[in-house]
């Protein structure tokens, strides 16, 4: 199940991570575009362990009416994960937890999607955690904005976003569930590369000034790397090799 | 799943033409299910999963093992329970929020067929009597329809649990300790196998796709166990069956259930 040593070392005097990666590598990244029948637009990504799933419906009606907005569009997202996801079995009913990173995701979106084209409309965004491994909150970020862009949805950029910290004194890049646990900090990252703009940044573990400073920086740079990734997954869907 | 709109009422009467020179609108015979794709293991952090398609309908299981307390008055049994949900990015009309009356059917059926078929073994998962026992926990989600999530639920379930590895506890000082590095097959006795069909018309059709789904006038769900019993049985939708009719149905969810076992054991041999 978890399946990794709790007293492991998280960085040995090589600089290698608990999981075999280098300080300011991020673990093995798969994003494919599309792949559900019925949502608008969808995405599935693998970030190391997690699998998530997202799917984006709309611009559509809004229901509760009352919810709707005559001067722009509105966004709304849902993440949930499923009871399996996590070693203990997760209740099904979304947690407080749950409520606010769906908020949070929301907000980091918001920047990206041409909201104002499409008023008193809803675009949906519904983010499923099949298997969360830490760091699902970027992963999913990531993710729901190729589906986005899969949904054809105008966007001044994609957000792309990875979650740096700080482990055994060291600034790396993408903490895993182990480095989340026993590290000193994480500070999920999402970043728009083209506008240069960062649109969610959390941070929870003590860093000074100038630690806070290198973790951003790295964080911004990862998002770059993750970047590459989604644009690459919107290519070989729309421009592929098999064709999807 | 919608409301009625005027195309439904098109499809509803291009598929009734069909059925009355015996063809569906998918080129299916009318007791052939769609093909099913069985993939187990899917999420590796769970004690055991599946993901199932049927047709282009795609539903997710994940089995969570772990200890719990029993139910009072059955202190000598571990605990099964089944839960299925329609995941919103499954189709455009699913709302978020508590669950509508048809996916608490939806859950309670799949739940009733695998519970009454005994297919886990609950005599076998007791920790200590009365104090603690093993629950095993079927999640199913739904991640893309195309009508019957009936069948589709209860295959992945039934493949997941079939390929679930329980990990081991003892009571150690009065309390539940986990036995490293000891792991075993989830006991099971059976596979039950549930076949969904719809009648449209006076037609009956095994496995309906969404379009059938939506046109059909009643449906009823059959389970069958490994030795062709029926164990459990759900009808549903405005109208009604002949006796002629359900004795027919009772006999294809046998011979059409026999098959699909085939399918589930294949699955599980794969991973063993």
């Amino acid at each position: 199940m978890g399946g990794r040593d709790a007293t492991m070392v998280l960085l040995d005097e090589n600089g290698i991570r608990c999981d075999g990666r280098k300080i300011d590598e991020p673990r093995k990244i798969m994003i494919r575009a599309g792949g559900l029948k019925n949502a608008d637009g969808s995405a599935y990504i693998e970030f190391g362990d997690n699998k998530i799933l997202v799917g984006v419906f709309g611009p559509r009606d809004v229901h509760p009416k009352h919810m709707s907005n005559t001067d722009t569009g509105i966004l709304r997202v849902r993440y949930h994960m499923e009871p399996f996801s996590v070693d203990e079995r997760k209740r099904p009913a979304p947690s407080r937890r749950e409520i606010e990173i769906s908020k949070v995701i929301k907000e980091a979106l918001e920047p990206a999607v041409m909201l104002e084209k499409f008023p008193r409309t809803a675009v949906d965004v519904f983010i499923e955690v099949l298997q969360a491994d830490g760091g699902t909150r970027c992963a999913a970020l990531s993710a729901a904005s190729v589906a986005l862009a899969d949904a054809g949805i105008p966007m001044r950029d994609m957000v792309a976003a990875i979650a740096s910290g700080k482990v055994a004194d060291t600034i790396i890049l993408d903490v895993n569930n182990e480095e989340d646990q026993a590290g000193q900090a994480d500070m999920p990252v999402g970043y728009m590369p083209n506008l240069k703009k960062i649109t969610l940044l959390q941070l929870d573990g003590v860093l000074t000034s100038e630690e806070y400073k290198k973790c951003v920086t790295v964080g911004v740079e990862g998002c770059k790397l993750v970047y590459e990734i989604q644009k690459q997954a919107l290519n070989d869907k729309y421009f592929g090799k098999k064709g999807d | 799943m919608a409301s009625k709109t005027v195309l439904d009422e098109l499809k509803r009467t291009q598929i009734l033409e069909l059925l009355e020179q015996g063809k569906r609108i998918d080129g299916r015979a009318l007791d052939e299910p769609r093909e099913i794709v069985i993939e187990v293991n899917a999420i590796p952090k769970a004690n055991g999963s599946a993901k199932v398609r049927l047709g282009d309908t795609e539903v997710l299981c994940g089995v969570k093992i772990q200890p719990d307390k029993p139910f009072p008055d059955v202190g000598d049994k571990g605990i099964f329970m089944c839960t299925a949900e329609l995941l919103p990015l499954s189709h455009p009309t699913v709302e978020t929020g508590p669950p509508q009356a048809p996916v608490i059917e939806l859950a309670r059926v799949v739940d009733r067929g695998i519970r009454e078929s005994h297919m886990v073994d609950v005599s076998q998962l007791v920790i200590e009597k009365d104090k603690s026992v093993v629950g095993v926990f079927a999640d199913i989600v739904v991640i893309d329809y195309d009508g019957n999530l009936f069948d589709a639920c209860s295959y992945a379930a039934t493949a997941a649990l079939l390929t679930s590895k329980s990990p081991k506890w003892t009571m150690v000082d009065d309390k539940v300790t986990i036995v490293d590095g000891e792991e075993s097959k989830l006991p099971t006795t059976t596979i039950p196998v549930s076949v969904t069909m719809g009648k449209i018309g006076n037609h009956i059709v095994v496995d309906p796709n969404g379009d059938e789904w939506d046109s059909m006038d009643a449906r009823v769900t059959i389970t069958t166990d490994s030795d062709g019993n029926i164990c459990a049985l759900q009808k549903g939708g405005s109208d009604g069956f002949t006796l002629d009719e359900m004795v027919q149905c009772g006999e294809t969810s046998i011979r059409v259930g026999k098959q699909i076992r085939e399918k589930l054991k294949a699955a599980q041999e794969g991973v063993q």
